[in-house]
Order: C-alpha cells, then sequence, then structure tokens
C-alpha cells in the first residue's frame, strides 16, 4: 500500500465509525517488510521473508472505549468489523477520562529529517547480505578447536505507518534496520557455554560488517571454566549492552499507569532525590540516527526533549492522554524515546581497574523486579575482579537487592556508551550489592 | 534473532492492563460457519484441493524435500477492569498462511496474509528458493486425516457476546474488593481466543484443528502502612463459556487476596547454597527450565545443549519420571495436531531415571531416525515451527510433603513463581520465586518473597532426592518464549526436594 492509499483507507475507517455511533476515533495503519538468513557450516539454515499490513481502530462511543487490529484490509471486511467492534463497545462501562488528545498538544508537521529511514531500502544486493552472514560465519569456522556450533545472521527490515484521528491529526513515519549477528558454543568441561554478539543500524551504509562473529568467539571462550563464587557483598560492574536489565525498572515504575495504579516505587516521589547523584538521564527524541527518534507518539502528541533524572532527582513520568486526565497531570508522552546518560571519564577497563573485589556483570540469567516495591533478584555471570584485574569467569549467581538502594550506591558512571539501541547506555559501577554464590 | 535465551512468563504485573493480552469481541470476519470436517476448512479459508495441490508444486518447484503450507485464523478478544469498572476491550484478527519448504536441513519460508492463488503461488516460490535445482515433482493426492479431540467445548466464544462475559469481570473486582479493606487497586482480565488451522504437506496430508483458549485473571495491588505490594492470579484452559462460573471467580479472588498478605510478612532468606523444596504444581518450572528446554532436539541436533550426549543415560533417581504431554484434557498446552501436521503425544523425557526421548520437531526428528513426537509448535502462521514443549510435568513418587520438609534443617519451600530462563549450553537454569516459605528446622516458618533460585540442569536433575505422591498440573498462563515466538504451556510437579541451589537473598 502505498502512503497515500493509507491514508485513504484510514479516513474511510474514521468516517464509516463516525457514521456507525462512535464520536471519536483514531486509527493507524502499517505495514512492515522483513528478511532474514541464518547460515550454519557454511550452508544456510533458514531463509525468511515476510511483508505484513495491519490496521488498529481505536473508538470512543458514549464515553466508552476499545481499540482493534486486524490485518484483514479489506474494505468490505473492515466495514463489518467497525460496526461489530462499535456494537461491543456499547456493553462496556462508561469511563469519563477516555477521549483523543487535546488537539493542541498534536504535532503539527514541518519537523527535522530524523534520519529513521534509510531510502535506498529495495536497492542492496540480496546476495551481498547473505555473503555478510557467511563472512561472520567465517571468522569463527576453524579457528579453535573448542568450537561446537557457529550460527551467523543478517536480518533486515522496514516498517511504515499512517496515523489519522477524527480530531484533526495527521501523521506518518517511516524506519529501518539493518543487523548481523553471530553465535558461538563452545567445548568447556561437561559445560558447552555459548556467547553471541550483535551489530545493528538505521542505515546499510552504516552497520557494522565485519568482527561480530570473533567478537562471539572470544566472548565464548572467556567463558571457559566457568564457577560461582562465594557470596557475600562485593562491587558490580554491569557492561553497557546490560544495564538496561537493571535500568528497566526505573523506566517502568515513571509509566503513568503504574504511578496512578499505585503499582510502582516510584510514585508520589516527582522532584524528590530518590537516585545517586550521578544518575542524570535525559529523553531525546531528536537524535539524529536515534534508533528511539520520532517527531510524535503513538497517540499523535508532538514530542519534546525532557530530563528524567536529574542528579537523582525524579523529573518526569511518562503519562499519555488517559492517565494524564486521571492524575490529573499534563500529558508527556507515554513512552521513551531515546535515553542518553551523562557519562563519566571512564571506559570498562578503567572501571574494572578501581574495583578491589567484585564482579563484572557481562550476562543476565533470569530474575526480575517487583515493580511495587522494587524489590529484585536476578541470576548473573560475569567475571570475578580482585584488585583491579579480571580473574575466573563465574556463573551460577544471583544478585539481590532493591532498585532504589542499588542506584542510589553508583560508584561511577562509564564512558563507553552503547550505542546499538535507543537507550545510549554506559557500564555502570556500584557498590556492596548482595551476591550469592557458594 | 538468535538469543541465547530462553525465557518463561507468567503473564503478570499491570501487563494485563495494556495491549499484551488479546481477548475479544468480534464474532466472525467470515460468513463461513466451521464444522468437524475438512471441507468446511477449505471453505473458511476460501482455497479448494486443487490449489493447494499447486502452491505445494510451486513450493518444491525449486527441488525442496518437502513442503507444507499453515493456514490460520485467529481471533482474540479482551475484556480489562481497572478502578472499578469493565472499561475497556482489545480485539485482534489475525489471517494468513505460512509455506515452509525444507532441503534436508535447511529452511525456506514466506508468509502471505491474502489467500489468492497468486499470492500464495508468489510466496511459496520465495520459500522454494531454500534449494537452488531443478528436481520435477509430481502432485501428492489428498490424505484426509481427522485430528484428535483433546479440548472439546460446548459454548463457543465465538457465540458469547460482550454482555454475557463482562458480569464475571465485574464481580472479580467487587470480590476482591470485599475481601480486604488493604486492597487499593484491581484490574482483572478476561481474554478469548479462537484459531483455526488448516493444514496441507507435500506427502498428502491434509488435516485441520480448532483451538479455543480462555484467560481469565486478577491482579490485586494491597497497602498496609507504607508499604505496597501485588499478588497476580489467574487460570488458563482450552475451554469454552460453560468453564465461566461464580465459584471460580470466588476461588482466584482468594488466592489473590491470601498471596498480597502473605508478602506483607516477608523477609529475604540467607544469600547462597541451601535445599529447596519445590511445592506440588507451579514448581514444575524446574521441569521446564532445568530440563525441557535443554532437551529440545534443535540444540542437541546442534550440539549446543548441555544434554547433547545423555540419550540413554541415568540423568536421575530411578523414581523420576518427566513427561511433556500434548494431549491432557482441556489444558492450555494441549494441541489435537501440532503445528507441522503430526499426532501428537505423550512423551516422557525421563523414565525411570533414564533420559528417554528429545522433544522433537520434524527436522530434529529425521535427523535422529526417530518418530516426530508431536512438539512442532509456531506462535503464528508467521512464524516457522520449532521444538517446543506443550505441558511438562513429573509422575508421583514415594515419598510424603511432610516427610519432605521435615528432613530439611534450613532451606526454602516455594511454590509461587513469576518467569525463569536458562543457558542451554551452560544449562544454568533460573526461576523467581513471588513468595514461598523459609524451612527451619523440619518446619515451615516465615514466608520469603521475590528472589531468584538459579542452578545447573543436570546436577540439579540428579540432585532431586525425594519425590512426593501430591502431583498437580498448575493451569495459570504459562507462556514460553523461544527465538521470538511465544506459546502456551503448562507445567505441573509433585512436592519435590532438591538437595541444592543458589538461592538469591541478603548476605
Amino acid at each position: 500500500m502505498t502512503k497515500q492509499e493509507k491514508y485513504n483507507l484510514a479516513k474511510w475507517a474514521i468516517s464509516h465509525a463516525l457514521e456507525n455511533g462512535a464520536q471519536q476515533v483514531s486509527v493507524s495503519i502499517s505495514n512492515s517488510r522483513s528478511s532474514s538468513v541464518e547460515v550454519r557450516e557454511e550452508k544456510i539454515d533458514k531463509l525468511e521473508q515476510a511483508i505484513q499490513s495491519n490496521l488498529s481502530i481505536q473508538l470512543f462511543v458514549d464515553k466508552k472505549y476499545s481499540s482493534h487490529s486486524t490485518n484483514r484490509l479489506k474494505k468490505e471486511e473492515l466495514a463489518g468489523f467497525i460496526e461489530e467492534a462499535i456494537a461491543g463497545t456499547r456493553y462496556l462501562s462508561e469511563d469519563e477520562f477516555r477521549t483523543l488528545p487535546d488537539p493542541e498538544l498534536y504535532y503539527k508537521g514541518n519537523g527535522q529529517d530524523l534520519k529513521t529511514l534509510d531510502t535506498g531500502f529495495d536497492t542492496y544486493d540480496p546476495q551481498r547480505k547473505i555473503d555478510l552472514a557467511f563472512q561472520a560465519e567465517k571468522e569463527v569456522r576453524g579457528k579453535d578447536e573448542r568450537i561446537i556450533s557457529v550460527s551467523a545472521s543478517y536480518y533486515d527490515g522496514m516498517n511504515e505507518r499512517v496515523m489519522v484521528t477524527s480530531n484533526g491529526f495527521e501523521g506518518d513515519m517511516a524506519n529501518s534496520y539493518y543487523g548481523l549477528h553471530a553465535q558461538v558454543s563452545v567445548k568447556g568441561g561437561d559445560a558447552r557455554p555459548e556467547a553471541s554478539w550483535s551489530e545493528n543500524a538505521i542505515f546499510y551504509e552504516k552497520l557494522k560488517k565485519a568482527g561480530i562473529g570473533q567478537k562471539a568467539l572470544e566472548r565464548a571462550l572467556k567463558k571457559i571454566g566457568q564457577e560461582k563464587v562465594e557470596s557475600g557483598k562485593m562491587d558490580m560492574i554491569v557492561e553497557n549492552r546490560m544495564i538496561s536489565r537493571l535500568f528497566g525498572p526505573l523506566i517502568s515504575a515513571l509509566n503513568g499507569s503504574a504511578i496512578q495504579q499505585k503499582n510502582s516505587f516510584l510514585v508520589d516521589r516527582l522532584g524528590e532525590k530518590v537516585f545517586s547523584e550521578k544518575l542524570t538521564v535525559t529523553d531525546d527524541p531528536f537524535i539524529i540516527f536515534g534508533r528511539g527518534s520520532r517527531l510524535f507518539d503513538g497517540e499523535g502528541l508532538a514530542t519534546k526533549k525532557r530530563l528524567v533524572f536529574e542528579n537523582g532527582v525524579v523529573r518526569n513520568y511518562y503519562i499519555d492522554t488517559y492517565y494524564g486526565k486521571k492524575l490529573k497531570m499534563e500529558p508527556t508522552g507515554g513512552s521513551n524515546t531515546n535515553l542518553v546518560f551523562k557519562t563519566g571519564g571512564k571506559d570498562l577497563d578503567g572501571l574494572v581497574s578501581t574495583v578491589e573485589k567484585g564482579i563484572l556483570v557481562t550476562g543476565f540469567n533470569g530474575g526480575n523486579c517487583n515493580g511495587s516495591t522494587g524489590d529484585f533478584s536476578y541470576g548473573i555471570e560475569g567475571f570475578f575482579i580482585e584488585k583491579g584485574q579480571l580473574k575466573q569467569p563465574v556463573s551460577e549467581m544471583n544478585i539481590t537487592g532493591n532498585m532504589k538502594e542499588l542506584w542510589s550506591n553508583i560508584g561511577e558512571i562509564g564512558n563507553d556508551v552503547n550505542e546499538n539501541s535507543s537507550w545510549l547506555t554506559p557500564s555502570v559501577l556500584f557498590s556492596g550489592v548482595d551476591f550469592s554464590g557458594a | 534473532m538468535g538469543t541465547d535465551r530462553r525465557s518463561f512468563i507468567k503473564l503478570g504485573g499491570t501487563a494485563v492492563a495494556g495491549g499484551m493480552l488479546l481477548p475479544p469481541f468480534l464474532q466472525s470476519c467470515q460468513n463461513v460457519q466451521i464444522s468437524g470436517n475438512v471441507k468446511s476448512y477449505l471453505d473458511h479459508f476460501e482455497v479448494s484441493a486443487e490449489m493447494l495441490q499447486k502452491v505445494i508444486a510451486a513450493a518444491m518447484s525449486k527441488g525442496g524435500d518437502y513442503a507444507d503450507l499453515f493456514f490460520e485464523h485467529k481471533k482474540s478478544n479482551s475484556l480489562g477492569l481497572e478502578d472499578g469498572k469493565v472499561n475497556r476491550a482489545y480485539s485482534n484478527i489475525g489471517f494468513g498462511v505460512g509455506i515452509r519448504v525444507l532441503k534436508g536441513d535447511q529452511t525456506g519460508f514466506a508468509y502471505s496474509e491474502t489467500v489468492t492463488p497468486d499470492a500464495l503461488v508468489n510466496a511459496a516460490k520465495l520459500a522454494a528458493n531454500i534449494a537452488n535445482s531443478k528436481n520435477g515433482f509430481s502432485p501428492v493426492g489428498l490424505n484426509e486425516k481427522v485430528p484428535a479431540g483433546y479440548y472439546n467445548i460446548s459454548r463457543k466464544w465465538e457465540d458469547i457476546s460482550v454482555e454475557d462475559k463482562v458480569p464475571f469481570v465485574q464481580k472479580m473486582n467487587d470480590k476482591v474488593f470485599a475481601l480486604d479493606e488493604k486492597v487499593i487497586k484491581v484490574n482483572a482480565f478476561l481474554s478469548d481466543q479462537t484459531s483455526y488451522v488448516l493444514f496441507y504437506n507435500s506427502e498428502g496430508r491434509l488435516t485441520y484443528d480448532y483451538r479455543p483458549m480462555i484467560s481469565f485473571g486478577t491482579v490485586c495491588i494491597m497497602q498496609k502502612d507504607e508499604r505496597v505490594e501485588n499478588a497476580y492470579v489467574a487460570r488458563s484452559f482450552r475451554r469454552g463459556f460453560e468453564w465461566l462460573s461464580d465459584g471460580l471467580v470466588d476461588e482466584l479472588a482468594h488466592e489473590a487476596v491470601d498471596q498480597a498478605n502473605l508478602l506483607f510478612e516477608a523477609t529475604k532468606p540467607k544469600a547462597g547454597e541451601m535445599p529447596v523444596v519445590m511445592g506440588a504444581g507451579g514448581s514444575g518450572i524446574l521441569l521446564h527450565e532445568a530440563i525441557g528446554h535443554t532437551f529440545e532436539a534443535d540444540f542437541n541436533r546442534k550440539g549446543t545443549s548441555i544434554f547433547s550426549d545423555k540419550m540413554g543415560k541415568k540423568v536421575a533417581e530411578s523414581f523420576v519420571n518427566i513427561i511433556d504431554d500434548g494431549t491432557l484434557e482441556n489444558n492450555r498446552g494441549s494441541i489435537n495436531i501440532d503445528d507441522e501436521g503430526n499426532d501428537v503425544q505423550k512423551t516422557y523425557l525421563v523414565k525411570d531415571g533414564v533420559l528417554n526421548s528429545y522433544i522433537h520437531d520434524r527436522i530434529s526428528a529425521k535427523y535422529y531416525g526417530v518418530e516426530p513426537t508431536g512438539n512442532g509448535r509456531r506462535e503464528s502462521f508467521r512464524s516457522i515451527p520449532l521444538p517446543r514443549m506443550r505441558a511438562t510435568y513429573m509422575e508421583t513418587g514415594p515419598h510424603t510433603k511432610d516427610d519432605i520438609v521435615s528432613n530439611v534443617d534450613y532451606g526454602v519451600y516455594v511454590d509461587n513463581f513469576s518467569n525463569g530462563e536458562v543457558k542451554i549450553g551452560a544449562g544454568d537454569f533460573t526461576f523467581f520465586v513471588k513468595s514461598g516459605y523459609l524451612i527451619e528446622k523440619g518446619k515451615l516458618t516465615r514466608p520469603i518473597k521475590d528472589i531468584n533460585i538459579i542452578g545447573n540442569g543436570p546436577q540439579a536433575l540428579a540432585d532431586i532426592t525425594m519425590v512426593a505422591n501430591d502431583y498437580r498440573i498448575d493451569n495459570g498462563t504459562w507462556t514460553c518464549g523461544k527465538d521470538g515466538q511465544s506459546v502456551p504451556v503448562t507445567c505441573g510437579l509433585p512436592t519435590v526436594l532438591v538437595k541444592k541451589l543458589t538461592v538469591g537473598g541478603s548476605v
């Protein structure tokens, strides 16, 4: 479907819903294309291609609300779908807080190009893409006798979306992605440790294409001989690509729904210092080439750059129109975009060199965080650190604590930002973490 | 893309209030009444047998060894309650066909969301590219296979209106609030799903399945002084509307309030290694993580599982019998045919302590020269089938729960979980304990909560030293994730003693 066809269909769906009893309607139509190839043992193991379409519609009928989606986009079928959805909505209870956003807050167009779409998406040679996966595999095959299995994948895709609301919003967005991934298993005693590495990019030309297999192999070999160490309170460094597992619960706790439903450990903490003053994070939707960059959010609200945490003070809740009305607060956008950390002066090696006794966490294994209280416990693997040096690989250990305490005990924030994600996270050193092991 | 984590989650917390659960509303998008024969499924998907044969021929046109077509029409509806009212509903329709071509153990896959002859043939040609010769392919016949009937229901969700479902969700809210004045918020949901599946392959097998599913539950949030705690409780089955009752509402509401209450008293155990008693029921998560995933034959075929060289070997005490079963009546993990059209079995993974079978899909069964076990499953027509679990449980053993608990001097008793995970190669698995109890001098004493437990699969299996006679399946909303695909499963266990695991806690 072309962009214009999507706009036309969205407007038709809105009219049809309004004619059949809805007072307000929001429609979003998307299509996406993706492909992937996985190689093993110098052969293609899996080749996948996909084209997908979706229409989703939010209905506001006599103060009642429902939301629906379908991939059956023929008008004849959509008509019945919308009529049935409206009829069903009438059986729900009224909800005075449900409305479309205030049109004043909508994105009005003419934003800058955030470079989220590679317009050359269809022009790259498919054989070259398959060769990239073979190349990543070749970097590993035969390089060490302990290797059991190597697989490498290339994948790419693009999404295009158009959104229209009955009170005046019209907008479209598109993004593309390309990625390479390698996974290596090695034999070490009875265990078969595995490790993976990946790189991704929004533009094909920017994708890092070499060294991925090699990095996965290095990481796998370093895991041989993993053993738990004795339980104790120790320093902990979490690698930049892994820290999101511990940072995620802080962002979830800022969610308007969690705040309003009292299911967050940050209820009533806006403006208060809860965490270490070393924690400063900004939500910046306007980073060029940013993986989370966008001009408007899922409701059509214009995005803004916002402070999330400032020197440990909570500065933002993520509030959409609905929870804004329930909480009597201004909407700030219901979800995060790019998260930018204020960084410190050291890279990962620099952080390790400062630790007398501790653990560098390079991977998590299960675990969870209680959103109401911030109590957490996670399985970890990584390396024991002694006198500033990495020692034996460790695994089968847990860390346990509370998010408020953990993020109050930041020793140092690194400067080694991971650019493969919309969360631009550095490695972080924490002090006094409870490890359980032998 | 490939990931080294296999995760297992119970949909929990506030997620249920959002779009994660997609349950219903819409009666149909096609006006064909489905009955139990293949003709009605062909009509439903607006295809003919001749057309299927033509598409298979296109899929095999480049020399593939095997091809299959998986048509699916899934309708999901969900009702949600927040702040005292059933004030939101969600629905989703997914319709399409996945086309897969195998050449040896190589897979080509494409799907189409439209079922016109051109669209199907085009998708088939894309999938065919995995092979690259010009083999002739002779058309195959139609070998109709009537599927098993593991989940007969009397009142189909498609015939039930929103009006009929709303009162149950409302009653859940009212009941939870009535039970305890500490309750400050209640979320409740009711999600139903109906899938139609039509399957045809290059061996001529033509079969179909009708798959109903219902999930019903609540999140209860309670406050005592400054402290807030939450509990999530739900049940899920392949059952119809007849399953809902006021008794069920009562049972779930009591469970939620009791669980949340327990948390206010809870403490943390000492960090470190200790005996762990797994309570009957949801503790089956131990089998799912410690054993189930590492028995999936795709990992073993590639040599990447820690169990890769253990077939036929003794891996546990002789009273340990572990099963993966797709045939339990109305169970969330049951399927009448798997997503590769195969019959489904009750499969002994460990029999009398000996590793007896892996969990197979078509590719791995062929690799190992065994019959498929009916474990080839996929999230939807958009995904490739993989070896996946169904209901995974352990049979009863010779001990009693009291024997087991009184055997432990200091340890933990755990029976309520939210999620788990495993590293296939290292064999390290974890599960997160929402609540349980300390065991001190052979007695359950203080409650514990929010701790992760970690162990190593082969070691933990060998360390199961006692198994009680109280086997029970847990019918929660268990969902298993692998390679980005989610499938519904269940698990079960009698009370079991694991001699030593590493328990998260305070130092």
